[in-house]
C-alpha cells in the first residue's frame, strides 16, 4: 500500500492531487465524472468581495496545445458564496479551498476574514496573479513589495493555511516566492497563466475582448516545471505545482522538481475525469518504482 | 447524468463541407433532450486542443447510437469529418438544456439555418405527440440543405436559399409562410444574424420563441465561464444555462 498523504501546515491532503481554481467550478460541475473523495482537494472559482460580471465575450482563444482566457474573475461575491454555495459543498469528502482575489488590499482582507470563519474551508489560495483584471490581481503579484503588502495584511486576519498563487509574468519568480514566504505564506502555488494574445489575421482584430489573456494548457508545462524547480530551491515552505499537467507522469515530474502537491487545471476541460485518473496513476507509478511514500518523490530529481 | 463514452463510428455519410457520423456506444445511452449537445474530443490534432461542442441530430436508444451532423469549420471539425468508420470517438454527453417541450395543441415552427438544422430533427422526433411539426430550413445554397428526407419524415418542410437554388429565394425570415402559417411557438438554431432576425420577427408577431446559441466553449459544463452570453440576468454560461434561451432572457 503506497502512502499518499501529504501534510501541509494545517492542511492534510489524502493525496497530492488538487484541481485548479477556475477550471473545476465549485466541484459540483464535475461530480458526474469524478468521485471527489479521490482527490486531495479542490480549489473553487476565484472569489472576490463584491460581485463581478467579468469581461465581455469572447473570452477564449484556442492555441496550439493550449488556450488563452480573459474571463476576468466573474463571480457573485463572497457573501453569495457563503450563503448559497458553501452549504452545498462544505461536506464534500475532500478539502475545499477558496481562491480569493481582490482589487485592493482591503477587499482581499475583508473577503479572507469572511472565509476564515467558515468551519469547513481549511485553506485559501490567495490570487495575486490573475492577468485579466484591470486593478489588483496580478498587480500585487509582480513585485516583492506588492506581494508582501497583501500577504501580510491577509495573514493578520486569516488563521488557517494560506497558499499564495504566483504569477509567472515576472523576471525572477523565486524572489517573489521568497517575499511571500517572508510575509507569512504557508505555501505557494505556481504557475498562474502566462500573459499572451491572439490575433485573427483575416479580420486583423484581436481574438479576445481584452486583447490579452492568460495562456494555459499542455503548452505551458515546461515553463511551469522550471519555475517550480527554481522556487522550491528558494523557499522553505511547500510548493504546489501547476501548469499544463495532463497525466500522472506530468504530475510526478512536478513532484520530482520539488512540488509537494499539484493542481490540475485546463486538462479538466479535455477529460473531465482526469483528476482522479492522475491520483490513481501516481500510485501505480509508485508501485512500479517501489516507492512506499509519495513524499519520497518530492524534490527527487536526480541531477 | 452526464457521461464520458467511447463511441465507435459505425456509419458515415459525407457532404460537401460536412459529414454525418453515426456513433455507437457499448453501454446504455443516458436520456437526451432535444436541443442538448455533446462535447467531442479531437485526437491527434494540436490545433484542436479543446473538445468540439456538437448538437445531437438523432438518437436511437434501442441500438445505443447517436447521429452527429458536423460542418467543417476549422481544424477540429475538419479532423472529425475526415474520420473513418470503425474509429473511436470520445464524447461527453448530454450537455446543456434542451428546448422546452411544446404543449399538445401548440403549432410549432422549427427554424434552422446552415448546420443549425442539425438539432431540430431530434427535437421534432421528441415532439411526435403533436399533430404536425413545421420546419423552415435555410441555406446559402442547395448543398447546405442536407438530409431533407429525414426532416420530411417528421413534418412539413419549407425552404429558403440565398441564391434561390432551392425553395424560396432569400433568408428564412423572407419566406411567405410567415404571412400564412398560424404558429404559436418558434424554435430556432443557426448563425447569430439569422437567430436575431427570427427573434425580431417573433417579437413583431408576439410569438413565443427559443433560440439555441453556439458561443465558443472550452469546458462545456459550466466551469470555465468562457462561453458567456450577456443576458438580462448578466453573463451566463451558454453551455450550462443554455444553449437554449427564451428570447425574453436575451438582450437582442
Amino acid at each position: 500500500m503506497v502512502k499518499t498523504e501529504i501534510k501541509l501546515k494545517g492542511l492534510t491532503l489524502k493525496n497530492p492531487v488538487m484541481t485548479a481554481s477556475g477550471t473545476f467550478g465549485y466541484g459540483e460541475e464535475y461530480a458526474d465524472f469524478v468521485d471527489l473523495s479521490e482527490l486531495g482537494g479542490i480549489i473553487v472559482k476565484g472569489t472576490t468581495l463584491h460581485h463581478r460580471e467579468g469581461n465581455p465575450y469572447p473570452r477564449m482563444a484556442e492555441t496550439p496545445m493550449g488556450m488563452l482566457n480573459c474571463v476576468g474573475l466573474q463571480n457573485k461575491g463572497v457573501d453569495y458564496f457563503i450563503e448559497t454555495i458553501y452549504p452545498r459543498i462544505r461536506n464534500f469528502e475532500t478539502n475545499v479551498l477558496v481562491n480569493v482575489s481582490g482589487s485592493n488590499i482591503d477587499d482581499y482582507v475583508t473577503a479572507a476574514a469572511k472565509i476564515d470563519a467558515l468551519e469547513d474551508i481549511p485553506a485559501i489560495e490567495l490570487n495575486v496573479s490573475c492577468p485579466n483584471v484591470k486593478q489588483g490581481g496580478m498587480a500585487f503579484g509582480v513585485t516583492c513589495s506588492g506581494i508582501e503588502q497583501v500577504v501580510k495584511a491577509v495573514r493578520e486576519v486569516y488563521h488557517k493555511h494560506l497558499m499564495v498563487k504566483l504569477s509567472p509574468n515576472v523576471t525572477n519568480i523565486a524572489e517573489i516566492a521568497f517575499a511571500a514566504e517572508a510575509a507569512g505564506a504557508d505555501s505557494v502555488s505556481l504557475i498562474n497563466t502566462l500573459l499572451g494574445m491572439a490575433i485573427d489575421a483575416e479580420t486583423r482584430k484581436p481574438v479576445l475582448s481584452m486583447v490579452t489573456g492568460g495562456l494555459s494548457g499542455a503548452c505551458v508545462k515546461p515553463v511551469a516545471l522550471r519555475m517550480v524547480w527554481q522556487v522550491s530551491k528558494a523557499v522553505q515552505i511547500p510548493v504546489i505545482g501547476l501548469g499544463g499537467i495532463s497525466s500522472a507522469t506530468d504530475a510526478i515530474e512536478f513532484l520530482l522538481a520539488g512540488a509537494s502537491a499539484i493542481q490540475i487545471g485546463t486538462a479538466n476541460f479535455i477529460d473531465p475525469a482526469i483528476s482522479a485518473k492522475v491520483a490513481k496513476g501516481i500510485v501505480e507509478y509508485c508501485e512500479r518504482q517501489g516507492v512506499e511514500d509519495v513524499n519520497e518523490l518530492i524534490g527527487g530529481m536526480i541531477i | 447524468m452526464k457521461q464520458i463514452i467511447d463511441f465507435k463510428i459505425i456509419e458515415k455519410q459525407s457532404f460537401q463541407r460536412a459529414a454525418l457520423l453515426k456513433l455507437k456506444s457499448a453501454t446504455q445511452l443516458p436520456e437526451i433532450a432535444g436541443g442538448q449537445f455533446v462535447n467531442v474530443r479531437v485526437d491527434g490534432c494540436n490545433k484542436a486542443y479543446l473538445r468540439r461542442p456538437i448538437s445531437i441530430h438523432d438518437v436511437d436508444y434501442q441500438n445505443n447510437t447517436i447521429d452527429l451532423l458536423i460542418q467543417e469549420k476549422h481544424e477540429g471539425t475538419k479532423r472529425l469529418c475526415a474520420m473513418s468508420v470503425g474509429a473511436k470517438v470520445n464524447v461527453v454527453l448530454p450537455l446543456g438544456n434542451g428546448f422546452t417541450m411544446p404543449d399538445k395543441d401548440d403549432n410549432i415552427l422549427l427554424v434552422g439555418g446552415g448546420i443549425g438544422i442539425a438539432p431540430l430533427l431530434y427535437f421534432a422526433k421528441k415532439c411526435n405527440y403533436l399533430q404536425n411539426v413545421n420546419f423552415l430550413l435555410g441555406g446559402r445554397t442547395q448543398s447546405d440543405l442536407m438530409l431533407l428526407g429525414r426532416f420530411r419524415n417528421e413534418g412539413d418542410v419549407f425552404i429558403t436559399t440565398n441564391d434561390g437554388s432551392m425553395g424560396e429565394k432569400g433568408f428564412v425570415t423572407d419566406h411567405s409562410l410567415w404571412n400564412t402559417l398560424k404558429i404559436n411557438k418558434i424554435y430556432a438554431c443557426g448563425p447569430m444574424p439569422m437567430m436575431k432576425a427570427v427573434a425580431k420577427k417573433a417579437r413583431e408577431k408576439g410569438i413565443w420563441c427559443e433560440v439555441s446559441l453556439e458561443n465558443q466553449m472550452a469546458c462545456g459544463i459550466g466551469a470555465c465561464l468562457c462561453c458567456v452570453e450577456n443576458t438580462k440576468e448578466g453573463n451566463v454560461c451558454v453551455c450550462k444555462e443554455g444553449p437554449v434561451f427564451n428570447i425574453e432572457r436575451l438582450l437582442w
